[in-house]
């Protein structure tokens, strides 16, 4: 037996996985387009109709790939919390970073009209909202992470970032009392959460910023592994144990920040993730959990991506519904398996 | 004496320990002077609450010098960077491990973390000083268990191995006896005793097993309510330094056995 395990066979079959799973998300969808035409349409031979082509290259590509960059970056954020906080049940919308972004984008869209007509045009661009949730998901981080260096207590932590949900609520009801219909029901619609209007130009922006995120959890990994010891050990390593609790929460905004910004508040995926994964990857070492949190997140996105479009049919799913329904069951069966959140 | 021509590890000059606050320090203890040698295994006993914790706190850089110097290998503390500092002191502590999904193999090479590159990749010199300290600890056999099955006294063995990889000149070890039984007590500190002379690293450890410290100890730090005194234990026995320890209404040291007894 080696010293450490390096799973590569879990690997091979998950790559293996999420290749089906992307093949089959792009061929499945309200116009049925034949398999044959599908693979002709991605790899640029002509199809039998020229409408399909344009479908798969402008439609449901950047959908698949919008549904690859949620479903890994939530996962990893949600594992750099549960690491961070060595809190099984954190991620990032039970910490409020969700709701932080959410809070951002409510501001951004309901409060424009507050700042004049003329502003308001301006104000309500894809890239306000994307930068207000942002801003808004760091802040939140922010300042979770400055009062559970105060209360040390990892469940006050948790009730804090619950809390922080109450006051986004009430803030976005005030608001929502004096915002036009319209305004309204563009935010509620941003609450659903989609992965399907991304064009080709916003998907690079939205790729290069996932990029950085991945980039600095990557950075972080050595860091993670130490603090699986807890942060007096890490200390004692040599560690900076406040640079690198930043870089990780820098890490963390980036991803769950622009992710929520981009395709709207996505619960659960975050928080259940990292747990489906160590199910499979039974080991702490981050070297090995963050490659298979990136599979994993990946394959669930686009298999609730595949659902929530309901083949064949004209209607499709708020996608926050479909992760709600397959994440919130994990976290009950993991709640009741107690003997396997040991993290 | 052999001894004071040898390597001093640590020494302390005027310490004084405590807490500041805005408005005023509180002084736990101060005048400390300790001079650890290379190769020693020191046991620092006390009551409860007299600071013992305090002392290994400020020893480690974990809290603030009061007043005084802490000089490690003659550099002084305060001129460690962090990274430098893990390089020539490492710790086992009370607290209780932040994952034990971790397998025993696992948690020790973290101990050669100041020495790895950037992903944290082990090297054949790493590999050889983790599986040195296995063996040291006595747990090669159970390398490949993870944390969470470990019996506490496993545990312990675990997390002294882990600080013999960070391959340090001194190890400090807070309490490292609690929660063990009987046998256990005396196994560690049996091996902590047999790690200082093999390896030759001084080894600081509190604890309040003062008759097992007294048997295995080359050095004693002894401290009382005035006063923090060193020496060889069969020495502080002859001066009577144990009486003094403890209120004297229940219990008195017996200078024949070396050990407390109940007063009857």
């Amino acid at each position: 037996m080696p010293d450490t395990k390096t799973y590569k066979l879990p690997f091979i079959i998950l790559i293996l996985v999420l290749l089906l799973c992307f093949c089959t998300n792009i061929s499945l969808g309200s116009v049925l387009i034949p398999f044959k035409d599908v693979f002709n349409g991605l790899i640029g031979h002509p199809t039998e109709n020229v409408a399909w082509q344009h479908i798969i290259h402008e439609y449901r590509l950047p959908k698949a790939f919008t549904a690859i960059i949620v479903g890994s970056g939530l996962g990893i954020s949600g594992l750099l919390m549960q690491t961070l906080f060595r809190n099984p049940l954190a991620g990032p919308f039970v910490l409020g970073i969700t709701s932080g972004s959410s809070l951002g984008v409510a501001l951004v869209i309901m409060g424009a009209s507050f700042f004049g007509g003329a502003l308001a045009g301006v104000l309500v661009s894809k890239w306000s909202i994307v930068i207000a949730a942002s801003l808004g998901s760091f802040i939140v981080l922010l300042i979770v992470l400055i009062m559970s260096n105060k209360v040390r207590d990892t469940m006050a932590i948790l009730i804090i970032g619950l809390m922080f949900g109450s006051i986004t609520t009430a803030t976005v009801s005030v608001l929502s009392f004096f915002s036009s219909a319209e305004e309204l029901q563009q935010y509620i619609f941003w609450g659903f959460g989609s992965i399907g209007n991304l064009t080709w130009h916003e998907l690079f922006i939205f790729f290069i910023i996932y990029i950085l995120g991945i980039i600095l959890s990557l950075a972080s990994i050595k860091t993670l592994n130490t603090l699986l010891l807890g942060e007096n050990y890490a200390k004692s390593l040599g560690l900076n144990v406040k640079m690198s609790r930043l870089l990780i929460i820098i890490a963390t905004s980036l991803l769950a920040g622009t992710i929520t910004a981009f395709a709207g508040p996505i619960v659960f995926i975050g928080l259940a993730i990292p747990h489906m994964t160590r199910q499979v990857f039974n080991t702490s070492n981050h070297k090995i959990l963050l490659p298979a949190v990136f599979l994993f997140g990946a394959i669930i996105m686009l298999v609730c991506d595949t659902i929530a479009q309901l083949p064949s049919s004209d209607l499709t799913l708020p996608i926050n519904a479909i992760t709600s329904l397959i994440g919130a069951p994990v976290i009950i069966w993991l709640l009741v398996r107690k003997r396997k959140m040991i993290f | 004496m052999t001894k004071n021509k040898s390597h001093i590890v640590l020494k302390t000059q005027d310490l004084a320990i405590g807490y500041t606050s805005k408005k005023e320090k509180t002084v736990i203890a101060s005048n400390i002077n300790i001079k650890l040698h290379k190769g020693e295994l020191v046991g620092l006993i006390g009551a409860n609450g007299i600071g013992k914790s305090t002392l290994l706190r400020t020893l480690t850089s974990v809290q603030r010098k009061l007043d005084g110097n802490i000089t490690i290998n003659n550099t002084s503390l305060e001129n460690y960077s962090n990274i430098n500092l893990a390089k020539v002191l490492s710790l086992v502590l009370t607290e209780s491990l932040g994952s034990k999904n971790l397998t025993v193999f696992e948690l020790v090479a973290l101990g050669r973390q100041p020495y790895t590159n950037w992903v944290g990749s082990l090297t054949s010199k790493d590999l050889q000083v983790i599986n040195q300290s296995l063996f040291q600890t006595n747990i090669d056999d159970l390398k490949h268990k993870k944390c969470y099955e470990l019996s506490d006294g496993q545990l312990q063995k675990v997390m002294i191995a882990r600080a013999l990889a960070q391959d340090t000149d001194l190890i400090i070890l807070d309490e490292p006896t609690t929660h063990l039984d009987m046998y256990h007590k005396a196994y560690i500190l049996k091996l902590l005793q047999n790690l200082a002379k093999e390896t030759n690293k001084t080894i600081l450890f509190s604890s309040h097993e003062i008759d097992l410290a007294i048997q295995l100890c080359d050095t004693l730090i002894v401290m009382t309510k005035d006063t923090v005194i060193t020496g060889q234990p069969s020495n502080l026995i002859d001066k009577g330094t144990f009486n003094d320890l403890f209120p004297q209404d229940l219990i008195v040291f017996d200078n024949k056995t070396g050990s407390f007894r109940v007063k009857k």
